[in-house]
C-alpha cells in the first residue's frame, strides 16, 4: 500500500518531471498569468531571443497600473495620460501580441484583477500547478490548486519551458472549527491566524485550510482565505475541492464541460487528503472565537479585534518588539492603550484581488443601504464582469448614494501603482491585503479589515464594530 | 550569472523587523527599466522625507557605511510582494549578502536567482552582528559561516540554493537539458487529464 499522501502531495506528485539529487524538482505549469509588471521578465525573453513555450497556458491580464476612472468602451493604452503609465499597458499588449496568447486587456468585458479574473473564467480549476509574478497567487488555491506568486527570473522561466524548479515545502494544516460568528468573515479567519502565528508563521510552508469552517465557506471565502496565505509567509494556502468548488466552476467560459467535467470531477474526488496523512505543523482555530479584526501596525501580524485597544510598546515580550510596536504606532499616529473602535479614518477603500468579489461587494453594501458614509472612498470592484453583476444587483447606486465612489476595475489603491494613493499622513480603511508603510501611497496609513467593516467604518468615520449595525441586513 | 564562494565586505545594520519588499522599493519606481539601475529606490521612502530630503541618521547613508556589500537586518526580511525589483534595488545598491533571522519565501528565491545571500542566522546571532556594524565581514558560502573579526557565526540556507549560489547556475539553462522529458510529460497529461487544459473558447 502507498503512502497516506497530503492533497498537497497528490499536486505535486502529478507534476513532477524531474527531481533533481539535491532535492529539487522540475514542475509542470498548467497555467501562467501575467500582467504589466511581467515587464522585466519579457525582456529578460527578448535578451535571450526566446518565445513563449505554450502560448494557450499563457494568459495576460491588465490590472496592476490600469486606470479606474475615465474608462470607456473603446479605451486604449494609447488614450492613457501618464506616459509611463500608458508604456506599461501598451507592454504587455505587444508582448501578448508578440507571442500569442491571449490578453484579457483594457477594453476587454472580462478584463480585473487577475487573481479574480483566473478563478471568474474557469481557468483555475483543481489540481493545477498555477504561476503568476505576483504573490497574491496564493488565492488560487482556493480551488485546491498548487498557486503560488514568482519572481521576474521565474516568470522568464515559466514563460520559456513551462515549468518550474520547486523544493518541496513543509505541509501545514490550519483547520478552523466550528462556526464562524454573525459579522465574522473569511478575512476574519485569515487576519486571526496571522496575528496568532505572525507574518513568518508560516514560512515557505503549502498550507492547507481544513475543518467545518472552512468547508462552510462559499468560493469566495475561500479566495479571500487563502488569498493572504502569503501575509503569513507561506508558499501557498489551499482548500480541498468540494461540491462548492465544483458548483462554481459549472458553466465558467474556460472550465471543461460535457465528458471532459465528468472526467475531471472524477480526477477532482481525488485531491482530498487522505486521512492518515501527515503534516509537519498543524494548529487548530476554534471559528466561534474570531471576532471581527482590524490591523493597527504596520505588518499583517499586527492584527487584534475591533474590541481591544493599542498594544502599549512598554507591555512587549522583548526589547526589538517593543521597538517594533513603536516604530509603528509613529508611523500610523496612535497612542498606546486608546480603543480601536476610537481611532478616526479619512477615507474608505474596497477592493483589490482579497476582497472585490461580487459578495463582498453585497455584504458591503448590505450594511451601506441607506446610510452616508462620513468620509469619503473608493469601491472598485475585483473584474469588470463583477462590476456588471453589481450594477445589474444596483449595488453602485447604494454605494454612491452612500457618498462614495464607484470605480472601474484594477489593482487601485491595495498597490497605488495607477495613482489612485491614499494621501501623506491620511488614515484608510481598508479591505485589502498590505498595511505595510507607504503601501497604499508614501505616508499613507492603512489598517486592514473585512468589506462589512469598511462599510461600518465609513458609516461612523471611525473604526467600529459591524455587529449592531448589522441588524436585519445580513 | 557569476558563481562565488567567498566574500569579503563591509557590513551595515538595518536593525528592523518586517523590512517588507514594499520598503525595499517603492511600487512606484518599478516601471523604470532595470538598465537605469535601481540602487537609487533601495529604501527610498525610509531613507527620504516627504520632500525628497535624506533622513538623517539612516544607517545606510551612514559615512562609515559607504560602500557597504552586507546588510543586517532582523526577522521577516524581504516579506510581501514578490517584486524581483527588491533584489534589483539591493544588487544595483551594492549588496551581495543579506544576513537575518527570517526571509520572505518568494524574496529570498528572487535573491538567490540574481547571486544575492539570503542568509539566516539564530535572532541572537543577528542581535549581535547588528551590535557589531557597520564592520568589516567575511561569508564563506562553502562553510556557510559569517566571520566578524574573530568571532564566527554558522548561518543557513537551504542546500539547492547554496549549489545555486556557488556555481551562479541559470536555471533556464539547466532545464533544457530536459527539454525532451517535458514534452514526454506534457503528452502523456493531455491524453490523460484533456480536462487540465483550458476548453476553446472564442475570441
Amino acid at each position: 500500500m502507498s503512502a497516506p499522501l497530503t492533497l498537497f502531495d497528490k499536486i505535486w506528485q502529478a507534476h513532477e518531471i524531474h527531481a533533481r539529487e539535491d532535492g529539487a524538482s522540475l514542475l509542470f505549469v498548467d497555467r501562467h498569468f501575467v500582467h504589466e509588471g511581467s515587464h522585466h521578465a519579457f525582456r529578460k525573453l527578448a535578451e535571450r531571443g526566446q518565445g513563449v513555450a505554450q502560448p494557450d497556458l499563457t494568459f495576460g491580464v491588465a490590472d496592476h497600473y490600469v486606470p479606474t476612472r475615465g474608462r470607456g468602451k473603446d479605451h486604449a493604452a494609447t488614450t492613457i495620460a501618464d506616459p509611463a503609465i500608458a508604456r506599461m499597458v501598451s507592454t504587455l499588449e505587444e508582448n501578448a501580441g508578440k507571442h500569442g496568447f491571449r490578453l484579457f486587456g483594457l477594453d476587454d468585458p472580462r478584463q480585473g484583477i487577475v487573481h479574480v479574473v483566473g478563478p471568474e473564467q474557469g481557468l483555475t480549476l483543481p489540481g493545477l500547478v498555477i504561476n503568476c509574478g505576483d504573490s497574491h497567487t496564493s488565492t488560487h488555491g482556493a480551488f485546491g490548486a498548487f498557486g503560488f506568486g514568482i519572481g521576474a527570473t521565474e516568470v522568464a522561466h515559466v514563460l520559456a519551458t513551462q515549468t518550474i524548479w520547486q523544493k518541496k515545502p513543509a505541509r501545514m494544516r490550519i483547520r478552523f472549527e466550528g462556526k464562524l460568528a454573525p459579522g465574522v468573515a473569511a478575512k476574519d479567519m485569515a487576519l486571526a491566524w496571522i496575528a496568532r502565528l505572525g507574518t513568518d508563521g508560516g514560512r515557505g510552508a503549502a498550507i492547507e485550510y481544513a475543518g467545518s469552517a472552512v468547508r462552510a465557506l462559499s468560493m469566495e471565502g475561500r479566495m479571500t482565505l487563502c488569498n493572504l496565505s502569503i501575509e503569513g509567509g507561506a508558499r501557498c494556502g489551499m482548500v480541498a475541492p468540494d461540491a462548492t468548488t465544483f458548483a462554481y466552476l459549472e458553466d465558467r467560459p474556460f472550465a471543461p464541460q460535457g465528458t471532459a467535467r465528468e472526467q475531471a470531477l472524477a480526477d477532482w474526488a481525488e485531491l482530498v487528503s487522505d486521512p492518515d496523512a501527515t503534516f509537519e505543523r498543524e494548529v487548530v482555530i476554534d471559528a466561534q472565537d474570531i471576532a471581527p479584526i482590524v490591523t493597527w501596525g504596520t505588518s499583517p501580524e499586527d492584527a487584534l479585534p475591533i474590541t481591544e485597544s493599542v498594544p502599549d510598546p512598554a507591555r512587549a515580550g522583548s526589547a526589538s518588539e517593543a521597538e517594533r510596536i513603536r516604530a509603528a504606532l509613529d508611523y500610523m499616529d496612535l497612542r498606546p492603550g486608546m480603543k480601536l473602535s476610537e481611532i478616526a479614518v479619512d477615507q474608505v477603500f474596497i477592493g483589490s484581488c482579497t476582497n472585490a468579489r461580487i459578495e463582498d461587494l453585497r455584504a458591503a453594501a448590505a450594511v451601506l443601504a441607506g446610510r452616508r458614509a462620513q468620509v469619503p472612498g473608493l469601491v472598485s470592484p475585483g473584474s469588470s464582469l463583477v462590476k456588471a453583476q453589481a450594477e445589474a444587483e444596483g449595488l453602485d447606486r447604494i454605494f454612491t448614494e452612500a457618498g462614495l465612489e464607484w470605480v472601474a476595475a484594477g489593482c487601485s489603491m491595495c498597490v497605488g501603482m495607477n495613482g489612485d494613493i491614499v494621501a501623506p499622513g491620511k488614515r484608510c480603511a481598508s479591505t485589502t491585503n498590505r498595511n505595510f508603510r507607504g503601501r497604499q501611497g508614501p505616508g499613507a496609513r492603512t489598517h486592514l479589515m473585512s468589506p462589512i467593516m469598511v462599510a461600518a467604518a465609513a458609516v461612523t468615520g471611525h473604526l467600529a464594530d459591524v455587529r449592531p449595525m448589522l441588524a436585519g441586513r445580513l | 550569472m557569476a558563481g562565488w564562494t567567498r566574500h569579503q565586505g563591509l557590513g551595515v545594520g538595518l536593525p528592523f523587523e518586517n523590512i517588507d519588499t514594499d520598503q525595499l522599493i517603492p511600487a512606484r519606481f518599478m516601471s523604470a527599466p532595470r538598465s537605469e539601475g535601481y540602487g537609487k529606490f533601495l529604501l527610498h521612502d525610509l531613507r527620504h522625507d516627504g520632500d525628497g530630503a535624506a533622513i538623517p541618521d539612516f544607517p545606510l547613508d551612514d559615512p562609515a557605511a559607504t560602500g557597504a556589500s552586507i546588510l543586517v537586518a532582523r526577522r521577516n526580511f524581504g516579506g510581501g510582494s514578490s517584486r524581483e525589483a527588491a533584489v534589483y534595488a539591493l544588487v544595483d545598491g551594492g549588496f551581495r549578502v543579506v544576513i537575518a533571522p527570517s526571509f520572505g519565501d518568494i524574496f529570498a528565491g528572487n535573491a538567490v536567482n540574481n547571486g544575492l545571500l539570503p542568509a539566516r542566522v539564530t535572532e541572537a546571532d543577528a542581535d549581535a552582528l547588528l551590535a557589531a556594524m557597520p564592520g568589516d565581514l567575511a561569508i564563506d558560502l562553502d562553510r556557510c559561516t559569517v566571520t566578524a573579526g574573530n568571532v564566527v557565526i554558522d548561518f543557513e540556507i537551504d542546500p539547492v540554493w547554496r549549489t545555486k549560489l556557488i556555481n551562479g547556475w541559470d536555471d533556464i539553462d539547466l532545464t533544457r537539458a530536459h527539454e525532451r522529458e517535458i514534452r514526454d510529460f506534457i503528452a502523456a497529461r493531455r491524453a490523460a487529464r484533456p480536462w487540465a487544459w483550458p476548453r476553446e473558447v472564442g475570441a
